[in-house]
């Protein structure tokens, strides 16, 4: 979904850095129509302190994203796929393929 | 329709990120795993509706959120506060601008966010309450736009892109909490 807004020009007219920052996370999220984010993005061509205030959201997305992860550890891999063999020999044995399926 | 006999092959290479938000979303290893094997167990069985072609990771989430919701959410134990605070709009931006002072530079907040640990990201997500902390996770850590997160949640795109403004920046309070407690920042006249 892209987002439409009431309040940002719609004709291709100037945003201010009031409506640029309240679009900053849809422009951020690629989730603007192209007209809206051209709106923003000649914004920013014009406005170092936005231009600052979005290279910190966008590098805090970042941090958030690369710091959050985990690693599987070794014995739920096994566990899984143990349940699933289980669960596939379980389901063979109730529903055993036809002789003519193969 | 899907072979389930392709499960695997298919769904086994999510673990690693499924895992990741079982954690985020339980809080608690033992449970994660639980989680986990429960939805991949139940992504098995119901296989045969997945869609060929459809988005399989998607798919995996929306049964990992349904299962977490429906047995293993922290409020069935514990109750937690069900709506965050509401700050302004580049909270940590404008606080580490004021903290750090103008002659610094813009530097000394990106040095800010290099010093923040994982744990400390783990943990400012985990503080967020559980629907604010669904969305910000989807959103930000495993990158669904916001129509997939609709379907993942089951919750109109509205209120989807209302919990990810306001959990982003609930989110960036704690960061900021967690900064000051550890002296990356000044606390003397923070958090105002």
């Amino acid at each position: 979904m892209t987002v439409g807004d009431d309040d940002m020009a719609s004709d291709g007219s100037e945003v201010d850095c009031r409506q640029s920052v309240e679009r900053l996370y849809h422009y951020l999220d690629g989730e603007l129509t192209d007209e809206r984010r051209r709106c923003i993005q000649r914004h920013l061509d014009e406005c170092p302190p936005c231009v600052e205030a979005f290279d910190f959201e966008a590098e805090l997305r970042q941090v958030i994203a690369n710091r959050c992860k985990d690693h599987v550890p070794p014995a739920l891999l096994d566990r899984v796929r143990r349940a699933l063999d289980e669960e596939a020999a379980t389901s063979r044995s109730t529903h055993p393929p036809a002789a003519s399926s193969r | 329709m899907a072979d389930q006999a392709q499960f695997s092959d298919m769904a086994m290479g999510h673990m690693q990120a499924l895992y990741t938000a079982a954690l985020r979303m339980t809080r608690n290893p033992a449970d994660a795993e639980d989680l986990v094997q429960e939805t991949f167990l139940k992504a098995y069985r119901a296989f045969a509706s997945f869609e060929e072609g459809t988005n399989l990771r998607a798919w995996l989430y929306k049964i990992l959120t349904n299962t977490f919701i429906n047995s293993y959410r922290a409020a069935k134990r514990r109750p937690e506060k069900a709506d965050v605070e509401d700050v302004e709009d580049l909270y940590l931006y404008h606080r580490l601008g004021e903290l750090q002072g103008p002659a610094i530079g813009r530097s000394a907040e990106d040095q800010v966010l290099d010093r923040i640990t994982d744990d400390e990201v783990k943990a400012a997500i985990e503080s967020l309450p559980e629907s604010f902390r669904i969305a910000v996770l989807l959103a930000d850590v495993e990158g669904f736009s916001y129509k997939e997160i609709a379907g993942i949640t089951e919750v109109p795109i509205g209120t989807v892109m209302s919990r990810i403004h306001r959990g982003r920046k609930a989110l960036q309070k704690a960061l900021l909490d967690y900064a000051m407690g550890r002296g990356l920042v000044a606390s003397t006249d923070a958090g105002r």
